[in-house]
């Protein structure tokens, strides 16, 4: 199965003549050091990852980190400096103006922190937008794009304008005129910063919902390590324009590759996110195995109930193989460690 | 196809890096500056009087004469110069436009005696387009004005006023936008216009009549031409900056849903910045119209005419009619196109009322146009405007209210005018122009050097020199006295109402309508109340001067001082500050950048204004340009006159953005406000 999304090598630098720092010793400077020595910035840095169809796949980092670089690069809105970008197996990164065009057509669509709509536009035009570049006829687009309205639960608001919404539904706009083309891939540039928690979970649910219902691919840009714990299948940490690491959020959360991952996910309630396999153990000798039996993708969390109800630990179980056990002291580690942190 | 995202300006340390490098607190500029200032007193006591470069009102040099020269020979070759025959093939279209329209609306169309549509016809015509662009408020205030321009007694200068104004906006549409779109999407462009429109808009508007005259001729043409270049500007500016200004991130989000280049212009940049360049017509039309007023001078048709006579003699009562229609013409454009813009906006957002309604407007509205123009077509009573004496009353009854004004409060205007005269202005001309010229010289490049730096330094040498050259150092002198001494008297202004306005909403509501008003009349107007109040003289240029200036520079002051955070005063009234040391030490500093863009408007303002006060007793360069007006032998003196205002306005238009530049605690707004700079009339 071909990757709906790779990236290779890529390369952000900005400033004059950054093209001719890559492959010399330059590039291997820290971000300061470089910016020192020639007045350039490194936004991304030697990237590479791939993506799954169906996947959401999360970069995550700090500001300034390169993510908002990143996802730009994918569909070249920035130009990246060195590297390819594939979609499908087709090369962005060589490809002309009118094939690029077209990928962003009917390929990707993109949310944007702050929704980027158009003031004179009524709610029902912003979303059919993308169609309307495309050359979609008014009454066919208008039609596709009432569709997609209900489908964010706009319906009532088609003929409002953007200042009208508050910022949540602005940002429903936002989604809607992504989703409106059907691109095989929605690109998410910290979509809900801007919004206040409660609405940002509800948005964050949107999001989910629809993954479910429409199965597309997404990349999703964010700050936020809980919306990324939530939201993402795998997670990749930047800093400086630098992997850190990619894992899913268990992974994440339980091996952190270095003390900057581990310092990001010191305060993320850890029985909510890892699962059996990263606090079970071997069986000791003697110990009954007549407990339950949970699968190894458990949250900790989940087990609770049953580690506690039952005096024989859990059997963890990896299809029918059992991998190890967990007891009830197993995930007290877990919640009271947590509580000491 | 790509949006760029330049580095981000220096990021504030991270937490575990090394501080940032302490900044020299440079010594204040205010104790060179009275440095030098001493040095330059103490010197002059010594010298004052000698190698002044005083050249009496009449007299010429051979610079002078080999300028006037060297037009009689460009204008002896006119028929084999092929610039000039290119001009002139410019000069006849405009005449011939202009003429054409004037057949059609004021003059008779030979054989007809009278012109093809009446007075009624285009009073109707008028109404009707006020309808149709904005509302039935405002096609009653047109309807009112038309009438008042042939109650008057000045129908055909008010047509020929508006066809002058008319063509030229019309010209500056047709060359603006595009440059407007053009430098608002693309930068190198933007790079290479914008030092044009600086220069355009630094040169005060009397200075260019005399080359245009040259190559363009007298009358309409000159008149039109010289409205263009005046009205361009902002149009330009304005446009481009709206097109800028158009929120990056709606590009990016449109851009990659794959739009083209002109799916974006026209879809996504020109419907966003269309509200500002509606903004940038209203400037440009209201510019057009003070230009077009100033071209009485160069013979351009129009109501400046009459008052330029009355302004000639002296003769405040003849002045006053035309100029006060002037103004009602001022008031309608700027209401007309104002409501036009708001309505448009309603329109965009699905309003404008009901469209039955509406239809039934324009259709019953254009049979009753049509009919009128039938009529006026058809009745000579109906094609000429019938004469009425209420002009000549309100002309006589001005000159006596005038008279016994001056009878009655002329000892106290006499005592303001001698006190400002005596105590300010004298004393501060004494120093700047009856100092030697390299005193004078090197003192204003050091004050240039320790105000701006390295740049304005070189700016302020090579403007100097250039004054030098063309012989009118003294006349320069004097001139660059009174701007100065009107400026100090404008920031003054300034800085007291705009604080006021920015601190009390209710004093900004009350005044800002009032300097909204101020700033759409043109300035060849202020002159007309400023002399019935002081007579000819010096003190009159400088007071039309201020008027002209104040409103925009109190305007930038308040809206200034508006901007300064809110947080930040919170937090300093949260300290216990009291009113006095908000102002001082929070709003003023914080404002400092819009207080040095008022001081660079307001000089520009007063230098084009005391320029033009050459014709109400003034003198020094404003009297040489008009005194090459009037004398051919003479032209080449108002030539260096006009370059010598030119290069006056340059140095002390780069001196002052120099000093807004070396700032650091410039917000955008002020950079931005330098971005746009307006010749005339609010940003709204």
């Amino acid at each position: 199965m071909t990757a709906a999304l790779s990236v290779d090598n890529l390369w952000k630098i900005f400033g004059a003549s950054a093209d001719k720092i890559i492959g010399t010793p330059d590039a291997e400077l820290s971000r300061a050091d470089l910016k020192a020595k020639t007045n350039c910035v490194v936004g991304v840095k030697d990237v590479s990852f791939e993506v799954a169809p169906g996947e959401v796949f999360v970069v995550m980092g700090l500001s300034g980190s390169g993510k908002s670089t990143l996802v730009r690069l994918l569909t070249r809105l920035i130009e990246p400096t060195s590297g390819t970008v594939s979609l499908n197996g087709m090369d962005i990164t060589s490809a002309s103006a009118s094939q690029l065009r077209d990928v962003r057509r009917k390929q990707v669509s993109m949310v944007f922190q702050h929704f980027g709509l158009l003031p004179h536009r009524q709610v029902i035009d912003n979303v059919a937008y993308g169609l309307e570049v495309r050359g979609v006829a008014k009454k066919d687009r208008r039609a596709k794009a009432a569709e997609i309205v209900e489908l964010v639960g706009l319906q009532g608001y088609e003929k409002s304008y953007p200042d009208q919404l508050s910022g949540g539904m602005q940002q429903r706009v936002g989604l809607a005129r992504a989703l409106a083309g059907d691109p095989e891939m929605l690109l998410f540039d910290e979509p809900f910063s801007a919004l206040d928690p409660l609405i940002r979970r509800d948005m964050q649910n949107e999001v989910i919902r629809l993954h479910r219902e429409l199965g597309k691919t997404m990349v999703f840009i964010t700050h936020d390590l809980a919306e990324a714990l939530k939201l993402g299948d795998r997670i990749m940490i930047l800093r400086d324009g630098e992997i850190v690491q990619i894992g899913t959020p268990d992974e994440v959360v339980a091996q952190p590759a270095d003390d900057y991952v581990k310092d990001f996910v010191s305060e993320v309630p850890k029985a909510h996110v890892l699962t059996l396999k990263w606090v079970m153990r071997e069986p000791r000798p003697g110990e009954s195995m007549d407990g339950p039996a949970l699968p190894v993708s458990t949250i900790v969390r989940q087990a609770a109930r049953a580690a506690i109800a039952s005096d024989a630990p859990i059997r963890v179980m990896d299809g029918d193989t059992m991998v190890g056990v967990v007891d009830e002291e197993d995930i007290m580690r877990v919640v009271v460690a947590e509580e000491e942190s | 196809m790509t949006a760029t995202i330049a580095p981000s300006a220096p990021k504030p340390v991270e937490p575990g890096a090394a501080p940032p490098v302490e900044e020299r607190k440079s010594l204040s500029r205010w104790i060179p500056a009275v440095a030098i200032l001493g040095v330059w007193i103490v010197l002059w006591s010594f010298t004052n009087g000698t190698s002044t470069l005083a050249l009496p009102g009449t007299s010429r040099t051979g610079l002078h004469d080999s300028l006037t020269e060297f037009q009689n020979d460009l204008l002896a070759g006119r028929s084999t110069n092929p610039v000039m025959q290119f001009t002139n093939a410019i000069a006849d279209a405009l005449r011939s436009a202009v003429e054409w329209l004037q057949r059609m609306v004021v003059l008779p169309n030979f054989p007809r005696p009278v012109p093809e549509v009446g007075w009624l016809g285009i009073v109707a015509f008028a109404t009707y387009v006020g309808l149709l662009v904005a509302n039935w408020r405002i096609a009653l205030l047109v309807a009112a004005s038309f009438l008042s321009f042939g109650v008057f007694g000045y129908w055909q200068d008010s047509l020929d006023l508006l066809i002058i104004t008319g063509i030229s906006v019309l010209l500056a549409v047709l060359i603006g936008l595009p440059l407007g779109v053009l430098i608002g999407t693309n930068r190198r462009a933007n790079q290479v216009v914008t030092p044009f429109l600086d220069f355009m808009q630094t040169m005060p508007t009397f200075v260019y009549l005399l080359p245009i005259v040259l190559f363009f001729g007298i009358g309409p043409s000159a008149a039109v031409v010289s409205t263009l270049i005046y009205a361009l500007p902002p149009l330009i500016r304005i446009a481009g900056f709206g097109i800028r200004e158009v929120s990056a991130t709606t590009v990016e989000a449109t851009d990659s849903a794959g739009q083209t280049y002109w799916q974006r212009l026209l879809k996504v940049q020109v419907p966003m910045a269309r509200k500002t360049i509606i903004v940038g017509l209203n400037q440009t039309t209201l510019a057009a119209l003070s230009m077009a007023t100033l071209a009485a001078f160069v013979n351009g048709p129009g109501l400046g005419k009459p008052v330029l006579a009355g302004l000639r003699i002296n003769d405040v009562g003849t002045a006053f009619v035309p100029g006060a229609l002037i103004v009602v013409m001022a008031v309608m454009l700027d209401r007309t196109t104002t409501a036009a813009s708001e309505r448009a906006e309603k329109v965009a957002r699905g309003g404008g009322g009901n469209p039955r309604v509406r239809q039934g407007l324009i259709i019953g509205g254009g049979v009753a146009t049509l009919v009128a123009i039938y009529l006026s077509r058809t009745y000579v009573s109906l094609a000429e405007f019938p004469t009425y004496t209420i002009g000549d009353r309100v002309a006589s009854a001005t000159s006596d209210g005038v008279d016994w004004f001056t009878d009655t409060f002329g000892g106290a205007t006499e005592w303001v005018k001698d006190l400002i005269t005596n105590q300010f202005l004298n004393r501060t001309q004494a120093l700047l122009a009856d100092s030697p010229w390299w005193l004078a010289f090197a003192a204003i490049a050091a004050l240039a050097f320790v105000f701006g730096g390295v740049r304005a330094f070189i700016s302020t040498v090579v403007c100097l020199t250039g004054i030098w050259y063309f012989d009118l150092w003294h006349d320069a002198m004097i001139t660059l006295n009174m701007t100065l001494v009107a400026t100090v008297l404008v920031m003054i202004l300034a800085i007291v109402f705009g604080v006021w306005m920015a601190r009390d909403r209710r004093v900004d509501v009350g005044i800002r309508p009032i300097l909204d008003a101020g700033q759409t009349i043109p300035p060849f107007v202020y002159l007309i109340p400023v002399l019935a109040l002081f007579g000819p003289s010096r003190f009159t240029a400088i007071t039309a001067g201020i008027v002209y200036a104040a409103p925009a520079a109190i305007k930038l002051v308040a809206d200034g001082v508006k901007a300064v955070s809110p947080t930040t005063i919170e937090a300093g009234r949260s300290t216990g500050q009291t009113t006095w040391q908000e102002i001082t030490k929070v709003q003023l500093p914080m404002a400092k950048g819009s207080i040095v863009l008022a001081t660079n408007q307001g000089l520009l303002y007063v230098l084009a204004m005391t320029v033009i006060g050459g014709l109400v007793g003034a003198g020094a360069l404003g009297y040489d340009v008009v005194y090459g007006f009037a004398r051919s032998e003479a032209w080449g003196k108002g030539l260096a006159a006009g370059i010598t205002i030119v290069l006056l306005g340059v140095m002390l238009d780069r001196i002052t953005r120099a000093a807004a530049e070396v700032r650091r605690d410039d917000g955008p707004t002020t950079r931005r406000a330098f971005n746009v700079r307006l010749p005339i009339g609010p940003p709204r």
